[in-house]
C-alpha cells in the first residue's frame, strides 16, 4: 500500500514535471491524431497503457490498435459515457487523460528492454513487469532515474500488423521469391508474380500453402538456381503485401514465362492473358 | 635441378587437382543422388497412396452403415491431400499433369463435403453414389497406369533427374519413359469426360454469370487512354503504354502503364463500360504524417468520387507508412461482403496509391435481398454461449458452395481473442467462424 502511494506521488512529481516543460496547453501526451482499428503507433501505446491503467484492457501493450483494444476502448466509452464508436478522438482521449494516468518513462523503459509488463493503476510497477535478465534489476520502476526519456525518440511498438492468413515469414518467402523471379521489373510486374503465386495457391491443380508452391520442383527458375536466396529489396516486399491486399495485375493467371527464353512448347499453347514488363502471363 | 624441381612442382599440382576433383565429383554425386532419392520417394509415396485411396472408395461403395461411411469418407480425404502434396513435389511443373491433380482435388471436396455431411439424415443420394462409382474407375485407372511406371523406373533403374534434364531441355521429350508413361496416365483421367462426373456434386464451381453488370458498350483504346491518365493524374504528353488482353483473359481489359522518374502507374480498365478495375501507383512514400483515421476518409472521399456511395469500411490497417482499407457496399444496412473494395492510401499526404474492385465488378449485380427470416435474438442463440458478442451486422455471404446468402455476422470476444460468426438469417446454421487476426510480434 505504501508503495503503491510512493509511486503515485512519483507519477505525479513526474506528471507536473512534464507540464513546465514545453508551452504544451494540453495535459495529454496524445497527439492530434483521431486513433482508429488498425493504426500503429506511439499515441497507440498510449491509448492501450491508459486502457489497461482503468482495467478495461489486458492485452499487450504493443503499439498495434487491433481487436482486443477495440473492444476496450468501446467499452471504456460506454462506461464513460460517451459515444461507442470506437475511435479515440479528441473527446475520449480527453476523457481517457482525466481518468487516467500514464507512466510514460516506464513504459517506454520496458518496451526498449523488451520485458514482460503490464500497466494496471494502482499497482507497483515493480511487480509489473518480468525482467528476463538480471542486470536490469536495478532499472525497474521509478520514472525519475530516466528523466532524459521523455524528449527522447519516439517509443518503437513492438508489433506490427499482418494480413490474415499470413505471417511476417510468409510475406518473406514470397519476397524472396519474388524478388529472385522479377528483380529489374517494373513495380506492377512484380505485384504479378506475387499474384501469380497466391493464385496458385487458391488453385486446385497446386499445393495449397505458399511455400508448397514457391518450392514445388521446376516451378520458378529463381528457385532452382538458387536466386531466391538474394536479400529482396522493398518494393518486393511492398508487391507481395499489395498482392495479399487484393491487387493482381496478371487477371487470375497461373502460368508465367518469359518469352526471350521459354523453352517449352506447352507453356505457349497456354491460353495468354496479358504481358506485363519481360513476362507472358496465362492460365 | 632446374628442370626436376619444377616437374616435382607440376606433379603435385597435378595430384592434388586430380584428388581436388576427385572429391568435388563425389561430392556432386552425394547432392545428386539426395535429390533423386527425395524425388523417387515421392514419386512411390504417391503410387502407394493412390493404391489405398482406390480401396477406400471400392470399400466405400461396399459400405452400408452409415457409422462407418463418415470415417471412410475423412479418411479418403486424407489419403487424397497426401498423393496431392506427393505430386507437388515431383518435377513436373511445366508438364500437363492438371487433370490428375484435379481429380485428386475433385475427390477430395466430394469426399469431404459428403464426410461432414449427417448421413444419418442425408444419405448419399443415387447421382453421389453414381459419381463416386465413376470416380472409383477414374483412381483405378490412375492407379495401374502408375502401377506399370512404377515398375518401369524400378527394373530400369531409371532416374527421375534425367526427367527433369528433360524436362529442361525439352528435345521432344521422346525417349524419356517417365514423361512417356506420366502422359498416359493423364490421357486416362482426360477419357473421363465431363460429363460423368456431375459438376454441381464435385464442388467445383459452376462460375455465375460474372462481371454481369459492366453492360455491352465497349470503349475505344483512345478513350480508355484518356480515362486512365485521368486516373492516373498525369500529363497528356506522358509516353503511355495501353495493351487489351488476351484470350485467356476472364474479362476483356485494357491495362496501361507509365513510368516516371519516381513515380510509376499501373491501371486496369474493363474494355465494356470502362471501369477501373484496379489502380496501382508505385513511388517513394514518405514519412507518415496523417493519421490512420484521415487515410480513411480520404479513401472515403475518393471512392465518392467514383460513384461508390454507400460503403461501409470493414477493417482498416496499418503497414509502415500505408493505410490499406476494405470497404464493402451497404444497401438498407446490410453488407454486402462478395462486392468488397480495398483501397490503399498514403500517409504522408493522403494520396490514393491503390484501388482495387475487382471483386465489386466480377460479383455486382442487382440482388432482391429477402428479409432475415430469424431474428437477431434467434440468430444470437445460435452463437457458442462463452463468446461475448460485442457487435453484429446483417450481411450477404458467400457460402461454402458459392451461393449467396443472407446471415448475421456476430463479432464477439472469447478469451483474448475476437471472432466473426456468420449466421444464416434463414435457417440458423453456423455457416462460418473466423478468428480474426492479431498483430504479430516483431521479431528484430
Amino acid at each position: 500500500m505504501k508503495n503503491a502511494k510512493l509511486v503515485v506521488l512519483f507519477i505525479v512529481i513526474f506528471t507536473t514535471m512534464s507540464y513546465v516543460g514545453p508551452d504544451h496547453k494540453e495535459i495529454q501526451g496524445f497527439t492530434d491524431q483521431v486513433i482508429q482499428h488498425g493504426a500503429v503507433g506511439e499515441d497507440v501505446i498510449e491509448l492501450q497503457a491508459r486502457l489497461q491503467y482503468l482495467g478495461f484492457y489486458n492485452g499487450n501493450i504493443d503499439g498495434v490498435f487491433g481487436w482486443g483494444t477495440y473492444w476496450a476502448l468501446r467499452n471504456f466509452q460506454y462506461e464513460f459515457g460517451l459515444e461507442v464508436d470506437g475511435l479515440a478522438g479528441r473527446q475520449t482521449k480527453d476523457k481517457l487523460v482525466q481518468a487516467s494516468e500514464y507512466d510514460k518513462a516506464y513504459v517506454k523503459e520496458q518496451i526498449q528492454q523488451g520485458n514482460d509488463f503490464t500497466h494496471y493503476g494502482g499497482m507497483d510497477n515493480q511487480q509489473q513487469t518480468d525482467q528476463p535478465n538480471n542486470q536490469a534489476e536495478n532499472q525497474g520502476a521509478n520514472p525519475n532515474d530516466t528523466p532524459g526519456n521523455e524528449t527522447g525518440e519516439p517509443i518503437e511498438p513492438t508489433a506490427v500488423n499482418i494480413p490474415a492468413g499470413f505471417s511476417q515469414n510468409d510475406i518473406k518467402i514470397m519476397a524472396n521469391a519474388v524478388h529472385g523471379e522479377a528483380r529489374g521489373e517494373p513495380y506492377e510486374g512484380k505485384v504479378a508474380v506475387a499474384a501469380v503465386i497466391l493464385n496458385r495457391v487458391e488453385s486446385p491443380t497446386f499445393p495449397n500453402t505458399a511455400s508448397g508452391v514457391i518450392f514445388e520442383p521446376r516451378a520458378f527458375t529463381a528457385v532452382s538456381d538458387g536466386q531466391i536466396w538474394l536479400t529482396p529489396d522493398d518494393s518486393a516486399r511492398r508487391a507481395v503485401l499489395d498482392a495479399i491486399n487484393g491487387m493482381d495485375p496478371t487477371g487470375e493467371a497461373l502460368y508465367y514465362f518469359n518469352p526471350d527464353t521459354a523453352t517449352s512448347d506447352w507453356i505457349w499453347s497456354r491460353p495468354q492473358i496479358k504481358r506485363i514488363g519481360k513476362h507472358i502471363f496465362c492460365k | 635441378m632446374l628442370r626436376w624441381t619444377l616437374i616435382t612442382l607440376l606433379s603435385i599440382a597435378v595430384i592434388g587437382v586430380a584428388v581436388w576433383g576427385y572429391k568435388e565429383h563425389q561430392e556432386k554425386n552425394a547432392i545428386l543422388i539426395q535429390a533423386e532419392n527425395s524425388y523417387q520417394r515421392s514419386f512411390h509415396d504417391l503410387a502407394y497412396h493412390m493404391d489405398l485411396l482406390h480401396d477406400k472408395i471400392g470399400s466405400t461403395l461396399a459400405m452400408n452403415t452409415r457409422e462407418q461411411l463418415s470415417p471412410q469418407l475423412a479418411e479418403i480425404w486424407r489419403l487424397t491431400s497426401l498423393a496431392h502434396g506427393d505430386v507437388g513435389q515431383l518435377p513436373l511443373v511445366l508438364m500437363p499433369f492438371n487433370k490428375t491433380e484435379e481429380f485428386l482435388s475433385q475427390m477430395g471436396d466430394f469426399s469431404y463435403r459428403t464426410a461432414i455431411r449427417d448421413l444419418e439424415q442425408k444419405p448419399l443420394s443415387e447421382e453421389e453414389v453414381e459419381t463416386l462409382d465413376s470416380l472409383y474407375q477414374m483412381s483405378g485407372e490412375i492407379e495401374s497406369e502408375l502401377r506399370k511406371v512404377q515398375n518401369m523406373v524400378l527394373t530400369d533403374n531409371l532416374r527421375w533427374m534425367d526427367v527433369q534434364l528433360a524436362l529442361v531441355d525439352n528435345e521432344e521429350q521422346a525417349d524419356n519413359t517417365i514423361i512417356d508413361g506420366f502422359q498416359t496416365v493423364e490421357k486416362t483421367v482426360e477419357g473421363y469426360s465431363e460429363g460423368q462426373l456431375n459438376a454441381s456434386l464435385m464442388g467445383t464451381s459452376s462460375k455465375k454469370d460474372s462481371y454481369s453488370s459492366l453492360g455491352e458498350e465497349k470503349i475505344s483504346e483512345n478513350e480508355a487512354e484518356e480515362k486512365m491518365k485521368e486516373l492516373l493524374k498525369v500529363e497528356n504528353d506522358t509516353e503511355f503504354n495501353i495493351a487489351s488482353t488476351g484470350e485467356g483473359a476472364d474479362v476483356p481489359l485494357y491495362s496501361g502503364s507509365y513510368h516516371g522518374d519516381n513515380r510509376s502507374g499501373y491501371v486496369d480498365l474493363t474494355q465494356q463500360g470502362g471501369y477501373p478495375i484496379q489502380i496501382m501507383i508505385s513511388r517513394e512514400v514518405n514519412d507518415k504524417k496523417i493519421s490512420l483515421h484521415e487515410g480513411m476518409n480520404k479513401a472515403q472521399e475518393y471512392l465518392h468520387e467514383h460513384n461508390f456511395d454507400e460503403v461501409e469500411l470493414l477493417e482498416s490497417n496499418q503497414y509502415d507508412n500505408v493505410g490499406v482499407f476494405h470497404f464493402v457496399p451497404s444497401s438498407d444496412d446490410v453488407l454486402i461482403y462478395p462486392d468488397a473494395i480495398q483501397v490503399k492510401v498514403a500517409l504522408d499526404d493522403g494520396e490514393v496509391i491503390g484501388f482495387v474492385a475487382k471483386d465489386f465488378f466480377e460479383n455486382h449485380h442487382d440482388r432482391t435481398i429477402a428479409d432475415a427470416s430469424l431474428s437477431e435474438e434467434e440468430a444470437k442463440e445460435k452463437v457458442n454461449p462463452n463468446l461475448k458478442i460485442q457487435e453484429h451486422h446483417l450481411a450477404v455471404i458467400e457460402n461454402d458452395l458459392g451461393e449467396e446468402i443472407l446471415a448475421y455476422a456476430f463479432l464477439g470476444q472469447l478469451n483474448q481473442d475476437t471472432y466473426k460468426i456468420f449466421i444464416n438469417a434463414e435457417d440458423g446454421r453456423e455457416e462460418r467462424v473466423e478468428k480474426l487476426k492479431k498483430a504479430e510480434m516483431k521479431y528484430d
